[in-house]
């Protein structure tokens, strides 16, 4: 076998290679997409139930609660980022890395000092490759999370709000994430979850909340208790819904990623399936024209000793 | 006669919906039982069992962690960051739990086994 023809075969078997893993995470991708998917189902009728109470309660209730009321002369904001652990999923944390970068620009261009904190490796590996502050973050659990990491996270969040911003707490508190929209589009998201603004709080087929007529309820012990007590739980639902939309994003990012490096790996071993046949070819050819001419010499040689 | 239609509800997952003709949780201010007709209320729910009459004379009982109850229009909705059947719970888990609790006196795990004991109709010293 000639050189070229052997470097051409070792190149197509590396390919080759490379394309049954890309096809194996795009299957494993898909299958879990599915689940995700079911997933943020499983955990919508909460959170609509909550949406309309926290709603019933604040639209019925004149409680001024800190939760809801928004400071004039907010100079801190924090903004939770929410990326994959895992890379080989195209855009999907880059996106909304950028989100929450433009985000952070328009806060600080607002008079607002932003405070970040990351969900996943990949958000926090590109803060700290750029030596920028994080002020807490979580890894390990981006592809499925579960309630009580919705609920870690949320601690932290609800702490730093309710804590007054001259000893490090802030006033505002904002979402990147991404939505699952379809297979095809996840579109990365920023949202302001505290203060609550309940002219755009959305049950989850996106009608607002407020739309509803809530009956005249009796709020025990008092509407300001239940409002204590609810709006955390909204936060963390919200988190909560929001990590089960980004992770059926990656899935689904990371799906169409593989599928796409598949395609090419299988492109990439046609054309040098082609190139190889040629090599193989121009041997032949380059062996037939030896002998031939190898035989035309002999034939020449015995003529002339006649 | 008139039902109530009940949805007890979890963080993840809807735990059980159906027509019932009084609801018994409790409450941050005791025990409240709602039967058809009852003023709209909302209230906060203290970690305990949740007894559900259903119309066709059956009883099912949930444990509850944390949540809140909201009843208008003879529609009960059960939220909890935590609800559990009395048959989902693995009862020898939660009376390990609960010894486990009790030596390292954590009052707040050790309330969440006697509730799931309770509710799964253990008796609890």
């Amino acid at each position: 076998m000639g050189a070229q023809l052997r470097v051409y075969k070792r190149r197509i078997r590396s390919v080759t290679a490379t394309k049954k893993i890309t096809k194996a995470m795009e299957m494993i991708s898909a299958s879990r997409i599915v689940k995700a998917q079911r997933a943020v189902a499983a955990s919508t009728p909460y959170a609509d139930e909550l949406t309309r109470a926290v709603t019933a309660v604040a639209t019925r209730s004149n409680a001024k609660h800190p939760l809801t009321t928004e400071n004039p002369t907010a100079t801190r904001a924090a903004v939770l980022l929410i990326t994959a652990d895992r890379g080989l999923a195209g855009g999907y944390s880059s996106n909304a890395i950028r989100a929450a970068v433009v985000l952070s620009e328009r806060l600080r261009s607002e008079g607002k000092d932003v405070v970040t904190y990351i969900v996943g490796r990949k958000g926090v590996s590109y803060y700290s490759f750029r030596n920028l502050p994080v002020a807490k973050s979580w890894t390990g659990f981006s592809d499925q999370p579960t309630y009580g990491d919705a609920k870690t996270v949320s601690a932290d969040l609800i702490e730093a709000f309710t804590t007054e911003t001259a000893e490090g707490g802030v006033d505002e508190l904002h979402l990147v994430s991404t939505k699952f929209e379809s297979m095809l589009t996840q579109t990365p998201v920023d949202a302001r979850l505290l203060p609550l603004k309940l002219d755009e709080v959305q049950l989850s087929d996106d009608r607002p909340a407020k739309s509803e007529i809530f009956p005249l309820y009796d709020f025990e012990p008092s509407a300001e208790g239940v409002l204590d007590a609810l709006l955390p739980r909204y936060v963390e639902s919200r988190i909560y819904n929001a990590l089960l939309q980004s992770a059926a994003s990656e899935h689904a990012a990371r799906r169409r990623a593989m599928k796409s490096a598949t395609d090419n790996a299988e492109e990439l071993i046609k054309s040098l399936k082609r190139l190889a046949n040629s090599a193989r070819q121009a041997e032949i050819t380059q062996e037939i024209s030896e002998i031939i001419g190898g035989a035309n010499a002999l034939a020449d040689a015995n003529a002339g000793s006649e | 006669m008139a039902e109530l239609h009940v949805e007890l509800v979890a963080a993840d997952r809807k735990v059980w919906s159906g027509a019932a003709t009084i609801v018994v949780a409790r409450t941050a201010s005791g025990d409240v039982g709602i039967m058809p007709g009852h003023t709209p209320v909302l209230s906060v729910l203290e970690s305990g069992p949740v007894t559900i009459r259903t119309t066709d004379g059956g009883t099912v009982i949930a444990a509850v962690h944390g949540g809140f109850i909201s009843f208008a229009d003879n529609k009960v909705s059960l939220l909890a960051e935590i609800a559990e059947l009395a048959d989902e719970i693995d009862v020898t888990r939660a009376e390990r739990a609960l010894e486990l609790a009790n030596s390292e006196s954590d009052a707040h795990a050790g309330r969440r086994a006697e509730v799931r004991l309770v509710a799964a109709g253990r008796k609890v010293a």
